[in-house]
């Protein structure tokens, strides 16, 4: 159902809804970018519509609610061991299109990739996703050469005009709520077009593993792993036990983000590394994001966000590889 | 026949020049920041009275040499728009510079640009100039963005160097350890890994930023308060050229522009009268009179920031020639 709604109204609707939900979304922290005097828009908590940012893309995905970027799993002490608490709320994430086709490869890595994640189920089971519209392209999007630009599977839709909210709910709890509201037809905005397009090769062969196009990014990259960290398709994770400094029978278990761009990713016993050279990680990552992950489950990792171009510090754009990586493979085709 | 007030040409920011009849204008530009308009009004002066050429200095500020004292009048004419657009401080619209002793404020490129820096230093040197300009007593002040100094805080009577305490999430945290080669390889080694999670050694740290600059996930983000370190008394020159030395760490700007402006008035009751020109060097004064002193009529009315180390008494080191 659509609906017309005033601001008052909306955060009335969010001050019933946090007595059971936390409402996350992309926020401006003020003065929290990397430079000094600059913001950074990441997610958040919030309580009002105004604390909401609509005008810009953010800089970090919605995907630290659902993979928290530290997260404990389980205390444990001598014979016993206990599980951490799942949060006490259910929770309300909004999110853009694109952000919400990436749910769809983190539910398949975490519940459809042999067994069950228990520790993600429990938080995705108990989230809500409130789509945000684009009206007009960001920058380094191509959503609509991912085909990720629309979305139909969302719990709500809600836009903020000069004086109004338009709602389009798929949620009973809120078609409840607004139950005396004036109905409205409501259709998410949507981009059609991009000022970035990529096209993907159907099949990329072995050969191009052994590309020169690779070297390039072996001098250029920094090995800061802000691609993976932004992405919210990324879902690399690594494993931290440790013992309280003060009792050493007592400790925890955290999963923590990692990145195939970061040094570490690829040690093993012994202390080896087997992928130490940064264009063949950049080769890695480029791989998996527009090949391997297609061959195992049928659709595109690379849902076409664009915030790895966005904060690359180095200025490595993702979506010109995918394209170099297209005429090397069109090239060996001829 | 030239009949001239040397004193009152010099006050007025000309310069008595080896070239007998000509003088040099010295412009003003705190900050070190303008905007490109200004230059076709300073290059109008350099070639309608000075002989085409501009000299730039190195704080920062523009020098017209060859312009014959006769039109100096015709000069502050044409500075008057330059002198209103850059709001400089001034006795008698119209009449050029009102003082030239304390030198224009300069500063790095700062925030505005410089991914290291840690406030705006432009900004800074503007609310200072406002603060202190027209006083003839021979004062150098300089703001830099980071410990890098890139203006060269340390030649400076009183250098400013931005500062920002990082504030660490560890939930934030992932341990790619960016922020520690950073803080070891760029600056002082001052964060370590225990448990995976990141330690800062506060009394090490000096708030370069690094940490912040090169964290991934913002893990590390700067203070909201902003921070300076407040060097002092640094100087060239014949008798004891030297670097300025600590005096605050962790202060702020209040602070700052308090202490500066309460040593004017030490300055003006210590200076020794007989000294050539008039004049005599704050660093000389303070080492004559003693720190003690100083710092007692510098500090008075000055509040410290709960983080403030106050580093005296300070002693000064470089070579003495005397």
């Amino acid at each position: 159902m659509g609906y017309q709604i005033n601001k008052t109204k909306m955060n009335t609707l969010f001050t019933d809804l946090l007595e059971n939900y936390t409402i996350y979304a992309p926020k401006r922290f003020v003065g929290g970018g990397t430079f000094a005097d600059t913001d950074c828009i990441r997610y958040g908590e919030i309580s009002t519509l105004e604390e909401i940012e609509f005008s810009e893309k953010s800089d970090y995905s919605f995907k630290e609610v659902l993979l928290p970027i530290s997260e404990t799993l389980f205390y444990f002490t001598e014979a016993v061991i206990k599980e951490s608490d799942p949060p006490p709320k259910e929770a309300i994430v909004f999110l853009r299109s694109c952000d919400l086709h990436s749910l769809n490869r983190l539910d398949t890595i975490y519940l459809k990739n042999g067994p069950v994640d228990p520790y993600y189920k429990r938080l995705r089971d108990h989230t809500h996703f409130i789509l945000m519209g684009c009206e007009n392209t960001f920058e380094n999007c191509f959503c609509v050469s991912m085909g990720t630009n629309l979305s139909t599977n969302y719990d709500a839709y809600i836009k903020v005009t000069a004086e109004d909210v338009l709602i389009d709910s798929h949620w009973n709890l809120l078609d409840q709520a607004l139950a005396n509201s004036q109905p409205f037809t409501v259709v998410p905005d949507s981009v059609s077009i991009n000022k970035i397009s990529v096209e993907i090769p159907e099949s990329i062969p072995q050969s191009v593993f052994d590309s020169t196009l690779w070297d390039d990014y072996t001098t250029r990259c920094i090995a800061c792993g802000r691609c993976n960290f932004v992405c919210p398709t990324c879902t690399c994770f690594t494993m931290q036990d440790l013992f309280y400094s003060d009792n050493g029978k007592a400790g925890e278990r955290r999963r923590v983000w990692a990145s195939c761009q970061v040094d570490g990713y690829t040690d093993v016993a012994g202390g080896h590394a087997f992928r130490e050279n940064k264009g063949q990680r950049m080769r890695f990552k480029v791989m998996h994001k527009i090949s391997d992950y297609k061959k195992r489950f049928d659709t595109q990792m690379c849902t076409g966000c664009g915030r790895c171009d966005d904060i690359c510090p180095e200025y490595i754009s993702f979506s010109n590889c995918i394209n170099k990586v297209n005429a090397l493979v069109k090239e060996e085709n001829r | 026949m030239l009949d001239l007030n040397t004193k009152k040409i010099k006050k007025n920011a000309y310069r008595i020049t080896k070239v007998r009849g000509e003088t040099a204008s010295r412009i003003r530009i705190p900050g070190g920041l303008l905007t490109a308009d200004l230059l076709p009004k300073i290059q109008e002066i350099a070639e309608t009275y000075g002989n085409g050429r501009i000299h730039l200095t190195t704080r920062q500020g523009f020098e017209i040499p060859g312009i014959r004292y006769e039109d100096m009048d015709a000069v502050n004419t044409l500075l008057q728009p330059i002198i209103d657009q850059l709001e400089i401080n001034q006795a008698i619209p119209g009449k050029g510079y009102t003082a030239s002793g304390t030198r224009n404020v300069s500063a790095c490129i700062g925030s505005n640009t410089c991914p290291f820096a840690n406030y705006n230093t432009t900004d800074f040197a503007k609310k200072m100039e406002k603060e202190i300009f027209p006083n003839d007593l021979h004062f150098k002040v300089a703001f830099t963005g980071c410990a890098n100094d890139c203006i060269k805080t340390r030649m400076h009577d009183f250098g400013i160097i931005g500062m920002t305490e990082p504030q660490y999430d560890k939930d934030r945290c992932v341990n790619c350890q960016a922020c520690v080669k950073a803080c070891k390889k760029k600056s002082v080694d001052a964060l370590s890994v225990e448990n995976y999670k990141i330690v800062r050694d506060a009394a090490k740290c000096v708030g370069c930023g690094e940490c912040v600059i090169n964290c991934p996930t913002r893990a590390w983000t700067r203070s909201t308060k902003k921070y300076y370190r407040l060097v002092i008394m640094g100087r060239t020159g014949k008798r004891n050229p030297r670097l300025a030395e600590d005096y605050l760490v962790w202060t702020d700007e209040a602070a700052i522009i308090k202490i500066v402006k309460n040593t004017y008035k030490f300055v003006k009751e210590y200076i020794d009268t007989t000294a050539p020109g008039g004049k005599e060097h704050i660093g000389y004064i303070i080492d004559r009179v003693g720190f003690k002193e100083f710092e007692k009529r510098a500090l008075d009315g000055v509040e410290f920031d709960e983080k403030t180390i106050v580093k005296g008494p300070v002693y000064w080191g470089g070579p003495h020639y005397d």
